[in-house]
């Protein structure tokens, strides 16, 4: 189903993953999260910036595990726990940021 | 009563033209989230999947080579190269890329997670495991 962004249609797979890691773009971003329902605010992109950075640099999505960790590391302890990255993607921090950031769904992720 | 059992994956075949290489790695990753005590042996052409440099676009193939820098990341630091596969080929440890862990049990800091290993090391490496996947 193609994702509709002010005029430009974007190929999805199923689940509603960009189809072509280059169509991505913030204005995507934004529409991937509409058609959840949700809404970007500051603490969401700096998630999805930093999934697009670790994908650049290793050509993965990482696990929940290692995102956590990771997000600990560069924005502080209190945003790199669960808790804090299931407030923002209840639908899991992994596999819903990726979906926003415009990444394939991490391998075995939950 | 410790569950860890320690898992030997067995890297044997250059990384582009068979899909052994990337699969491997992609059980590695996946079974991470396991916490198990976690080997990596690259001997024969496998060594070839951590040269420097890779550039297979040219064969329309996904550079993953950038993703071995990434198992430090899932607590995956015991590397062992085969030496003698390194001289068979002409390699030495420098055309290899460098990967490193965090140390989160001691100070924290950078360690490297590659250990060259003569063909007696290797054998108790093999000897070591209670899984041994070859690929």
């Amino acid at each position: 189903m193609p994702l509709d962004v002010n005029g430009t249609n974007y190929e999805t797979d199923e689940e509603g993953y960009l189809a072509n890691l280059s169509d991505w773009a913030p204005d995507v971003a934004e529409a991937l999260a509409a058609s959840d329902g949700a809404e970007l605010a500051d603490g969401h992109w700096e998630v999805i910036n930093f999934l697009r950075e670790y994908y650049e640099e290793y050509q993965i999505a990482p696990a929940v595990r290692v995102l956590t960790k990771a997000i600990g590391k560069r924005l502080g302890k209190d945003k790199g726990n669960s808790k804090y990255l299931y407030e923002l993607f209840p639908y899991g921090p992994a596999k819903q940021a990726c979906k926003y950031a415009g990444l394939p769904k991490p391998t075995g992720c939950v | 009563m410790s569950n860890t059992k320690t898992f030997v994956y067995i890297n044997r075949k250059a990384p582009y033209g068979t899909v052994y290489a990337l699969e491997s790695l992609e059980v590695v990753l996946i079974g991470a989230a396991f916490e198990q005590n976690v080997k990596l042996v690259f001997m024969d052409d496998g060594v070839f999947q951590l040269t420097n440099a890779q550039d297979p676009e040219g064969i329309g193939m996904k550079n993953f080579s950038k993703t071995y820098a990434a198992l430090g990341d899932y607590d995956i630091n015991q590397i062992y190269i085969d030496q003698q596969s390194l001289d068979d080929r002409g390699l030495t440890i420098d055309d290899l890329q460098a990967l490193v862990y965090e140390d989160e049990d001691d100070d924290w800091n950078e360690k490297s997670s590659i250990h060259l290993v003569n063909r007696e090391q290797l054998s108790d490496i093999i000897d070591s495991a209670d899984v041994l996947l070859n690929f």
